[in-house]
């Protein structure tokens, strides 16, 4: 493969640059730091003609960011896990701000217990916040995705803030071939950022105000949920464009050897990698296995998870996130994409593994796949798995034993 | 320092308004007011950049009273919106992108709530980075916009809703008001400010000066609270004018540090007759008055000007109790 070696975190860095940003809030968290390390060099050796400025929290940072991009700038930045929660508030603000900045999070388990390697509960915690998000598998999509969310957000039809994510350690710190594309192509593939109704002298504008009546409130909400589903046919559209320039592919779900495919793993970001091997495993044991990824997770896309899923015997949805009492995340999203399809799946398996980065083995993921054609063949109701090897539960034991304070 | 001002008495007030009459305020709030005094002083060209509070539902869709810019963002982080959109009007200058003509003065507005609590932190932040910006805190001394909770800007023996008073608890809020003033000046902010809107000319003067420095300019305005104080509105100015003249409210500037009082009264009024007009003290008085709480009110007060008499070589008959 052609292209230069860049991990998650260069590739994100790289394609902000491209994407000509004005203006990067930051503040430093593991494993996100190295972007904003990353371009706090350009601009300091003058080879990103951006300002960089480092907040005081994650909180003032978001608050910085959307209010940069209503006066006018291309705004980046990047976070993860306890930052972007610490930002919350400031998600949905800038959402309901309609500014269409870009932010990168690196995916990282959330506190408590504090953890450093990914899951998914930071970056789907942001699912109902109105930004837009796109998920990555590989450093060359985290790079591909930051120049795609910038032409889909700035878009009239949708101006929302978009969120990309990439799984910390596995992508954030991992080199992988990335072909960085041109600037003079970028630049016809992105033209400049025109604000609507920016703050100026000559023409004032109150943002933000207050709304005392439901109905209003409802109007402007019914308005984001609107242009979110607008950035579904803008996303294809500006895909199109981005193959035609850049030769790469990129539909809002992705699927892998699905053609006869009976048995479907749906996945996100890295581990799609992990479950692309479990299917080919599955393959040469002649079990007619396949996999779709979600790439476009807001807006969601049913529609062609749906046309994707129809017919087949078993899905597994592979939520490497939990929500405590209720299970993984995705699940009921895929769940409801399925239920009023004519010729819907036998039967949806919710699997959650991978918590706060735990490796996944091909035993692992083969077990996912016998348990999915067990309960096609003995007609099963699915029940939830959570994905722990025997090993693994010897080492956690000796590790509760140390703390208990036995020998 | 003394600058060359266009402010000389009260005949100097702008005519100009910025604020459109008729909004969704309290009659006789000292908030309101002191974004009017502080815009005429500013000119058109504004951005306010608002934290949770009674302004806030001023500005209500589709309405705006301000004729300038207007953004809301949340209650711990109007500095962080401030410092957004001011190195966005720099950036898009810088590349050419944006006539100066349409550059603004960014102002931060708040309540105490925000400035004294919640917001300081992104405050602090704002300062350390020397952004060029003003924050105009009218302060009312409590959480005014959610029916008058105790902040820490409410001062000793005011009673709030989260500090009532009871049998155990006779004096309401007994913790002293945090000075906020002090705390902007140790971070070394280059101009920091009180103001009353009962004085109007230092009020302008003080923004005045501000235009003519960069970096974070600060200032905090007395606001008379009619609904939470306990007052009728039309005493807002009275009262106003009774916090200056009693040694409450001190009226003052640092300029990079350096504190002056701008309005040394020559004979501090008892505060006693401050404290009378207000209900969120009425339990000072009744059923039986609390001597020893308003001497201790009094003493704060002599000490706080005994000092200021001996730093500035200024003249004050202090009161008693």
């Amino acid at each position: 493969m052609k292209g230069q070696l860049l991990t998650g975190n260069a590739a994100a860095a790289s394609a902000a640059r491209l994407a000509r940003v004005d203006y990067v809030p930051a503040y430093p968290i593991t494993p996100q730091t190295e972007i904003i390390e990353t371009i706090a060099d350009w601009v300091r050796e003058g080879t990103m003609d951006s300002k960089f400025v480092q907040l005081e929290s994650e909180h003032s940072m978001v608050t910085a960011a959307g209010s940069a991009s209503l006066a006018g700038a291309r705004v980046f930045t990047a976070t993860s896990s306890q930052g972007l929660l610490y930002a919350m508030e400031m998600l949905y603000n800038v959402a309901g701000w309609r500014a269409p900045m870009v932010m990168v999070n690196v995916s990282r388990g959330l506190a408590a217990p504090i953890v450093l390697e990914p899951d998914h509960n930071d970056i789907l915690a942001a699912r109902d916040s109105g930004f837009l998000q796109f998920h990555s598998e590989t450093c060359q999509e985290v790079a591909d995705l930051v120049l795609l969310a910038y032409r889909v957000a700035e878009d009239r039809r949708v101006m929302l803030p978009a969120l990309v994510n990439l799984d910390g350690f596995y992508l954030s710190f991992t080199r992988e071939p990335v072909v960085l594309p041109d600037q003079e192509t970028v630049d016809r593939f992105l033209p400049p950022y025109e604000p609507l109704n920016p703050l100026r002298a000559t023409a004032p504008v109150a943002r933000g105000s207050s709304v005392m009546e439901g109905h209003i409130y409802s109007y402007f909400r019914y308005n984001v949920h609107a242009a979110a589903g607008r950035a579904r046919e803008v996303f294809s559209e500006a895909a199109n464009e981005f193959e035609e320039l850049f030769g790469r592919a990129y539909g809002p779900v992705e699927g892998y050897m699905l053609d006869d495919a009976e048995y479907v793993l749906v996945i996100s970001n890295s581990f799609t990698s992990l479950g692309r091997q479990a299917v080919k495993r599955m393959r040469e044991r002649g079990v007619p296995a396949g996999l779709l990824k979600l790439r476009m997770v807001r807006p969601f896309p049913s529609e062609e998870i749906a046309t994707m899923l129809r017919g087949r015997k078993v899905v597994g949805v592979f939520d490497q996130n939990l929500a405590p009492g209720s299970g993984g995340i995705f699940y009921p999203e895929v769940a409801a994409s399925l239920y009023h399809l004519k010729g819907r799946p036998n039967a949806i398996l919710p699997v959650v593994g991978g918590l706060g980065g735990k490796q996944i083995t091909g035993k692992e993921m083969a077990a996912v796949f016998e348990e999915m054609i067990a309960i096609d063949r003995e007609g099963k109701t699915p029940s939830p798995m959570f994905l722990m090897r025997d090993d693994e539960l010897a080492r956690v034991k000796k590790a509760v034993a140390v703390a208990e304070g036995e020998s | 320092m003394s600058i060359a001002t266009r402010f000389k008495t009260l005949r100097d007030m702008p005519t100009e308004d910025y604020l459109a009459p008729g909004n969704t305020l309290c009659a006789g709030c000292g908030g309101i007011l002191a974004v009017r005094i502080f815009h005429k002083a500013l000119g058109a060209n504004v951005a306010w950049v608002n934290a949770a509070g009674c302004l806030t539902v001023t500005m209500t869709y589709p309405l705006s009273p301000l004729k300038s810019n207007w953004l809301y963002t949340a209650f711990a982080s109007a500095p962080a919106g401030a410092q957004g959109i001011r190195d966005a009007l720099d950036i898009l200058m810088a590349k050419g992108r944006l006539p100066k003509s349409e550059d603004l003065k960014v102002v931060v507005v708040s309540g105490d709530g925000a400035a004294y609590d919640i917001g300081l932190q992104s405050t602090a932040g704002a300062i350390d980075r020397r952004l060029d910006f003003y924050y105009l805190c009218y302060d009312n001394e409590a959480y005014g916009n959610t029916g008058f909770q105790m902040s820490s800007s409410t001062p000793y023996g005011s009673s709030t809703k989260t500090t009532p008073v009871t049998p155990a608890f006779p004096l309401g809020n007994t913790v002293a008001k945090k000075n906020l003033f002090e705390v902007w000046r140790a971070m070394k902010a280059p101009y920091v400010a009180t103001l009353s809107n009962s004085h109007g000319v230092d009020f302008l003067r003080k923004v005045e000066k501000g235009t003519t420095m960069k970096g974070p300019k600060l200032y905090i305005d007395f606001a008379a609270c009619p609904t939470g104080w306990g007052f009728d509105s039309r005493d807002s100015i009275e009262i106003e004018k009774s916090a200056v003249q009693t040694g409450v409210w001190p009226l003052k500037e640092a300029v990079d540090g350096v504190v002056r009082h701008t309005f040394v009264p020559r004979s501090l009024t008892p505060v006693r007759e401050y404290l009378k007009t207000q209900e969120r003290f009425r339990h000072l008085f009744e059923p039986a008055e609390k001597t020893e709480a308003i001497n201790t009110i009094q003493a704060s007060i002599n000490s706080y000007w005994e000092k200021v008499a001996s730093d500035e070589g200024a003249q004050v008959r202090l009161a008693e109790a």
